[in-house]
């Protein structure tokens, strides 16, 4: 019984991290961004770190971050899912024809009505979710290979677009449509402030209650001040954003624009910060339910038992045929999401939206540490790997590197990645 | 040891079971039984046809024809969540386990416990995989880490403590201790004589005469997919049953 013996010794070992419990690769992956984000601020001489190009890079994330999150699930069961730039861009084409043709001129309700945003959302995800049930349908139904069925959903989805719009750029969208596109819609600084402050009575209200179950059955607990102290970090964290966020202040004229469009007429002197922009609520609200759903329901526990061992979840009764369904009609529906995102950033939807973006969303998920062999991954990983491309791409940008050396270094960077995962996983044994 | 009652309803009869491969007849026209608080070997080759006749019961494999009775009742046995409905639970050599899960998860998988609000209880599940566990292995301590940096006895004790937490009524042992040390073998003999005296049947495939002859009270042997016999361990010779499962002989004492 050896795993019995190095027990007590591993528990002396423990140091401050270890009581922690936090995930070290989280810490890792934290401990990069920062240095990363460090160094584009020196090399920029501080313009990396403004409110602004805070605000920017968290709005320029959002699109492929949400898609990122569904693409953990269909990697961690062994697929692949090419299709998802695709995808969104046929998304985006059938939510500005119903906003802009459809709904104003064939039902005759006229442009700027107020139902024409939510119906064209509501469009778009079940589009999103029929196709993504489709490609399921092809892969564990008729059992053809992921890597096909998405390779051909990436000509098939990209040309449907096309023929939907007529190659054309379609545009603009609809105000309140806009309002997801993220400088266009954004909570302002009060609104701001009380979900920052709903957000961490909600994260206190969770370590506590997780604490409790796990006393209620004996089980062992970190001890309090390690609870206290991942508390204050993360009250700091939330906090320290809104706070950013909120110090981006929204330039005078645009002020002037908008107090005029309510008729009204702007205070001298009157400034106000934009706040936490709607499509990082947005992705907020996916990262959260998809975490959910991941970690803490029967769908996502089966998710990962099918990644682990498929053989075995098929024996224990799971239904794997319809849990392969299940997770394209996922990645379909947060496809339909970040098209509403993408096409309300530019205010209109072009042919060439979202290309490229199945890549993207891949590499954020396999940088956040979800392993091709399936079985493995996470929703916060997923997203931090697409920050982390984000961020090196705009920093690049901003320091002056020409396009072809970006995507060179951005390329780098992912196989450097996964083989610093790949060492990290050899060491811990995990 | 005590005598098996066979004059009831058995627990399991398979009849005239029977799986082709293509043209390979893997399992043809086998029949067995199994009663109350019975062991009942399942012998043979590799490729005898013995794994074929376990999935079949257990769900895992589509039969091409023949009848399953669960107590006498004609039993419809199509995949493995039917064969659990009837209270049939199966412990495979390598199969069955999500090596990314922990313990719980992989004891639970399936049959997770909820909250009232539907999500799955893993703190519930944590506490009854620690109960039914201390019970079976009780040094063990690892339930927060992925079975597979699990030793093979302890990944063993996962999968007979789903079996045994579910109540099972009859069970199918996969050479359930080909992967184990002595002392762990000696523990999944002990737990088995502990479920036969609470009336449970259990089928066990093996390749292990010795093994046979210690644990189980019948045993079937089978060869090219055919039952080349059934017969009670303590009527026969070890060499008796090597004649059955190489030559494909039944012992002559017992062949009139």
């Amino acid at each position: 019984m050896a795993e019995t013996l190095d027990e007590p010794t591993r528990v002396q070992k423990r140091n401050f991290f270890a009581a922690l419990e936090l995930d070290t690769r989280l810490l890792g992956m934290i401990g990069a961004f920062i240095v990363l984000c460090l160094v584009f601020n020196v090399l920029t001489d501080g313009r990396f770190l403004t409110p602004r190009n805070i605000f920017n890079l968290t709005i320029q994330t959002v699109s492929v971050a949400i898609m990122a999150t569904g693409m953990v699930f269909v990697i961690v069961t062994r697929n692949i899912d090419l299709s998802v730039g695709s995808l969104l861009a046929t998304c985006s084409a059938i939510m500005a024809m119903t906003q802009t043709l459809i709904m104003p001129q064939w039902l005759g309700l006229g442009l700027e009505h107020p139902a024409i945003a939510p119906v064209a959302i509501l469009v778009g995800l079940l589009s999103g979710m029929i196709i993504g049930a489709f490609h399921g349908w092809l892969i564990g139904y008729l059992t053809i290979p992921a890597f096909i069925v998405t390779l051909g959903g990436l000509f098939v989805w990209r040309n449907v677009a096309w023929h939907l719009t007529g190659g054309q750029t379609i545009g603009p969208l609809d105000q309140n449509f806009q309002l997801f596109g993220g400088i266009n819609g954004t909570l302002g600084e009060t609104w701001s402030w009380v979900f920052g402050a709903l957000a961490v009575v909600a994260s206190l209200y969770g370590l506590m209650s997780a604490r409790r179950a796990k006393v209620r059955h004996d089980f062992p607990v970190k001890p309090m001040w390690a609870e206290l102290t991942i508390g204050g970090i993360i009250t700091a964290a939330i906090l320290g954003f809104i706070w950013t966020l909120n110090s981006y202040q929204i330039p005078t004229r645009r002020l002037e624009r908008m107090f005029e469009a309510r008729g009204e007429v702007m205070p001298e002197g009157f400034t106000t910060g934009y706040g936490l922009p709607i499509s990082v609520l947005v992705l907020i609200v996916v990262a959260i339910v998809m975490t959910v759903v991941a970690q803490r329901t029967r769908l996502g526990r089966y998710i990962f038992a099918f990644g682990g061992n498929p053989e075995a979840a098929q024996l224990s009764g799971i239904r794997t045929r319809a849990l392969t369904v299940r997770v394209f009609m996922i990645v379909g529906a947060l496809c339909a999401i970040s098209a509403v995102v993408a096409s309300a950033r530019q205010t209109f939807h072009s042919n060439d939206i979202g290309t490229l973006d199945e890549l993207r969303v891949i590499a954020a998920a396999v940088i956040g540490g979800t392993a091709l062999a399936g079985g493995v991954g996470t929703i916060y990983g997923a997203i931090l790997g697409a920050l982390i491309m984000q961020s090196l791409q705009s920093g690049m940008a901003m320091v002056g590197v020409d396009a072809p050396y970006q995507n060179i270094v951005v390329g780098i960077v992912l196989v450097l990645a996964v083989y610093i995962d790949i060492l990290y996983r050899k060491r811990t044994g995990s | 040891m005590t005598e098996i009652d066979r004059t009831g309803t058995p627990l399991i009869e398979m009849r005239n079971m029977a799986k082709a491969f293509g043209g390979i007849r893997a399992v043809d026209d086998v029949t067995v039984n199994l009663f109350p608080g019975e062991v009942v070997g399942v012998l043979g080759h590799n490729g005898a046809g013995k794994s074929v006749l376990m999935k079949m019961l257990s769900g895992a494999l589509p039969r091409d024809s023949g009848d399953i009775y669960v107590n006498g009742q004609l039993a419809e046995i199509d995949n493995p969540r039917d064969a659990r409905n009837y209270q049939i639970e199966t412990i495979y050599q390598y199969l069955a386990l999500a090596d990314n899960l922990d313990a719980a998860s992989n004891l639970f998988l399936g049959r997770e416990l909820v909250t009232p609000m539907g999500l799955v209880d893993d703190a519930q599940m944590e506490a009854e995989t620690r109960k039914i566990m201390g019970r079976l292995t009780p040094n063990f301590r690892r339930f927060n880490t992925p079975v597979a940096g699990l030793s093979g006895g302890q990944r063993q004790s996962v999968a007979i403590s789903r079996a045994v937490y579910f109540n099972a009524k009859i069970l199918i042992m996969d050479e359930p201790t080909a992967a184990l040390g002595v002392e762990e073998t000696r523990m999944v003999a002990e737990l088995i004589d502990e479920l036969k005296k609470q009336g449970i049947g259990i089928f066990l495939i093996d390749h292990d005469i010795h093994q046979v002859k210690a644990l189980c009270d019948r045993a079937s042997v089978m060869k090219n997919g055919k039952l080349v016999g059934t017969v009670e361990v303590d009527k026969v010779t070890e060499d008796d049953l090597l004649g059955m499962i190489i030559l494909g002989k039944k012992p002559e004492h017992l062949a009139a």
